[in-house]
C-alpha cells in the first residue's frame, strides 16, 4: 500500500505569549494521500497557516505526529527540518516570492543551489518543467518582465525542482483575477496528478475547492471534514 | 554564493551608496598611509640605509646626533672590543644650501653627513668638497655637477651624483667624507664644532647579532657611550614615534569607521531582504549559505572599492608635484590598507548575522508582503 504523502496525528501547536497561551491548531489529525489534493478552508487566523507550515518542516509541533512521505519529521531540530525542506516538501507562497533579480530558469535552479546541488539534472528538469509550464520562451525572463499567472507558474515550477512527496500551496490564486485564478487552478491540479504529487491548497475561496479532491476546514485551530 | 554575485552583477545599483563611501574610505586610509609612509622616509631614511648593525652615541646625547660626541679613545675601545669588528665614524649637521638659479632666499635644506661606512646605495666617501645628493633634493634644483654653497659660510660642496631615500628630519641628504663635514661644521656651526678625530657617531657591526654587538660596544666604554640597533635608533629620532602613533591611531579609526558603513549598510540591506530571506529559508536555505552571501558582497564591493582608491590614489601620487607633500605611494601599504578593509568588511558584516539567524521561514507562509 502506498505511504500517504501526509499523515498529522493529534498535534497541536500552542505559542506563549506573556502569561497567555494561545492554541494555533488543537488536536488536528489530518491524513493526505499520495496524489490527493485537499482544499485546506477557514477564515483568517484559523490556523491553516501553522498546519501548513507543520506539514512543510517550517514549525514544530507541541505535541502529536508528523509523518511525511514516510519520514517522521515529529522530533527534527532546524538543521534536520531545513534538509528535510530542500528534499521532500514544496511550497508555492501567496504573494510568489520569486528571487527578483533571478531569472525564471534560475528561480528554479535556486532550489538546486541551496540543496541538493545535482548541477546538470536539475538544469534539465527546470527546462522540462518550464516546458510543461509553457515558460520555455519565458525562460531568460527576471519576474519584473513576466505577468501574474506567468510568475505563478514559476512558482509552481519552483516548488516542484525537488520533486517533492507533498506541496503546500497558501492561498496561490489570491493575488490573481477570477479567470486566470481558474487557469492556476487547473494547472496546479494537472500538474499534482501527472506527478502523483499530493498537495494541499490554503485558500479562502470555496469556488477553488472543486479542483480539489476533497476540502478540510479548519476554525480555531480545530479541523473538520 | 553564486545567488549573492548574480545580485551583485544585476543589481549594483544598490551596492553603489556603500562603494562610493567605501572608495572614500579607502582613499582616506591609503592617502594617510602613505602621508605617514612618506613622513617616514622623509625622517628616518639616512638611518635606515645604515649598513652597520648599531650606532653608538655618547652617554648624555638621548640619541640626539647633534649632541653626541664620541672621543677618539672611546672609539678606540669600540674597534679592539671583542664582537666589534667593523667602525666608521658618523656625523651629520643640517643647514640650508644656495643652489645655482634659485634665488639668494630660495634655501634648499640639506643635512651634510660624514660617513666612512657606505649606508646602502651609496658609494664609498668621496673626495674633499664633494658629495652624493639625495634625489629629494631634484625638487629644490639640485643638479650634478654643480657647486652648492652650504650654510652660512657658503662652503661649496660639488654634487657628483644621486642617492635614494637617505633624507633625515625632513631634509635631503648630502653625502661627503668625514674631513669634508668636519669642515663644514667648523665654518657654519662653530658652536657644535668638533677636533680632528672626534666623531658625532659610530656606526658598528660584528659577526654576532645586532644585540651582541651594542653589548660589547656598552660594555667597550664603560658607560660613555651606548649603542642603539638600527630599529632603536630610528625610534629614537624626535618625533618618528609620535607620527607613527597619532597616524596609526587615525588610520585605525578611519578602519573603524569602514566596519560601521559596511555593518549599517548590511543590516539595513538584511531587514530590506527580510521576506526574501524567509522565502529562502522556507525553500531549504540554510542561515550560513545567507550569511555567507553577505559576507561575499560585503567582500566584493570592499574589493571593488579597494580598487577604484588605489587607482585614484596612485593618479593622485603621479599628479602632486614631487616634494610638495611627503606622500610615498607603495605597493605595500595599498595592499595593507585593502587587507584592513577586508577585515572590516567580514567584522562588519558579521553584525548583521544575529538578524539571518533570528528570520524565521514561517514568515514566508501567510505573508503578503
Amino acid at each position: 500500500m502506498t505511504e500517504p504523502a501526509l499523515r498529522m496525528s493529534d498535534v497541536r501547536k500552542v505559542y506563549s505569549m506573556a502569561d497567555n497561551e494561545v492554541v494555533a491548531l488543537d488536536h488536528a489529525t489530518l491524513t493526505v494521500g499520495a496524489d490527493e489534493i485537499v482544499a485546506l478552508v477557514g477564515p483568517s487566523g484559523s490556523g491553516k497557516t501553522t498546519l501548513c507550515s507543520i506539514a512543510g518542516g517550517i514549525l514544530e509541533a507541541t505535541e502529536g505526529s508528523v509523518v511525511v512521505g514516510g519520514e517522521e519529521i515529529t522530533d527534527y531540530g532546524d538543521k534536520e527540518l531545513t534538509t528535510f525542506r530542500q528534499n521532500r516538501v514544496g511550497f508555492v507562497f501567496q504573494s510568489v516570492n520569486l528571487v527578483p533579480f533571478l531569472t525564471a530558469r534560475e528561480n528554479l535552479l535556486v532550489v538546486d543551489e541551496l540543496g541538493r546541488r545535482e548541477g546538470r539534472p536539475a538544469r534539465e528538469r527546470a527546462d522540462r518543467l518550464l516546458g510543461e509550464l509553457g515558460l520555455s520562451d519565458r525562460s531568460k525572463n527576471l519576474p519584473s518582465q513576466l505577468s501574474g499567472g506567468q510568475k505563478q507558474r514559476v512558482a509552481i515550477g519552483r516548488a516542484l525542482m525537488n520533486e517533492p512527496e507533498l506541496v503546500l500551496f497558501d492561498e496561490p490564486t489570491s493575488a490573481l483575477d477570477t479567470d486566470l485564478g481558474q487557469q492556476v487552478m487547473e494547472l496546479i491540479r494537472s500538474e499534482m496528478k501527472s506527478r502523483g504529487t499530493a498537495a494541499i491548497v490554503v485558500t479562502h475561496d470555496e469556488r477553488i475547492t472543486s479542483y480539489c479532491d476533497r476540502t478540510v476546514h479548519i476554525t480555531d485551530g480545530v479541523l473538520r471534514s | 554564493m553564486r545567488l549573492s554575485l548574480r545580485e551583485l552583477i544585476r543589481r549594483p545599483g544598490r551596492f553603489v551608496t556603500a562603494t562610493v563611501i567605501l572608495t572614500l574610505i579607502a582613499v582616506l586610509l591609503m592617502f594617510l598611509g602613505g602621508l605617514l609612509d612618506g613622513l617616514l622616509r622623509l625622517s628616518t631614511g639616512a638611518i635606515r640605509a645604515q649598513t652597520a648593525d648599531a650606532i653608538v652615541f655618547s652617554q648624555s646625547s638621548q640619541a640626539s646626533f647633534l649632541r653626541s660626541r664620541i672621543e677618539v679613545a672611546d672609539r678606540q675601545a669600540i674597534a679592539s672590543a671583542d664582537g666589534v669588528d667593523e667602525v666608521g665614524g658618523l656625523g651629520v649637521v643640517l643647514l640650508g644650501a644656495r643652489v645655482p638659479g634659485n634665488g639668494p632666499r630660495d634655501l634648499a635644506n640639506v643635512a651634510l653627513w660624514g660617513y666612512e661606512l657606505p649606508p646602502v646605495g651609496v658609494p664609498a666617501p668621496p673626495a674633499p668638497g664633494e658629495a652624493y645628493a639625495d634625489e629629494l633634493l631634484r625638487a629644490d634644483g639640485v643638479e650634478v655637477g654643480q657647486e652648492v654653497l652650504i650654510g652660512p659660510a657658503r662652503t661649496p660642496i660639488k654634487v657628483i651624483g644621486w642617492v635614494t631615500d637617505t633624507a633625515y628630519n625632513g631634509q635631503g641628504g648630502l653625502w661627503a667624507d668625514l674631513g669634508t663635514w668636519h669642515q663644514v661644521l667648523a665654518a657654519n656651526r662653530p658652536d657644535a664644532m668638533l677636533p680632528d678625530g672626534v666623531v658625532q657617531a659610530l656606526a658598528i657591526s660584528g659577526p654576532g647579532s645586532p644585540a651582541d654587538v651594542v653589548a660589547a660596544a656598552d660594555a667597550a666604554t664603560g658607560g660613555r657611550t651606548y649603542a642603539l640597533t638600527i630599529p632603536e635608533a630610528i625610534d629614537s629620532i624626535p618625533g618618528v614615534t609620535e607620527q607613527q602613533n597619532t597616524f596609526n591611531q587615525i588610520l585605525g579609526v578611519t578602519v573603524v569607521i569602514a566596519m560601521v558603513v559596511i555593518a549599517l549598510f548590511f543590516a539595513l540591506l538584511t531587514v530590506e531582504r527580510t521576506a526574501l530571506y524567509g522565502v529562502l529559508k522556507a525553500i531549504g536555505a540554510r542561515s550560513r549559505t545567507i550569511f555567507g552571501g553577505l559576507v561575499v558582497q560585503a567582500t566584493v564591493v570592499t574589493l571593488i572599492a579597494s580598487t577604484i582608491a588605489a587607482a585614484l590614489v596612485i593618479v593622485l601620487d603621479l599628479l602632486i608635484p614631487p616634494g610638495s607633500i611627503p606622500l610615498y605611494v607603495s605597493v605595500g601599504r595599498i595592499l595593507l590598507s585593502v587587507v584592513l578593509l577586508l577585515i572590516a568588511a567580514v567584522i562588519g558584516s558579521a553584525f548583521s548575522l544575529r538578524r539571518v539567524l533570528h528570520i524565521d521561514p514561517a514568515s514566508a507562509l501567510g505573508s503578503s508582503t
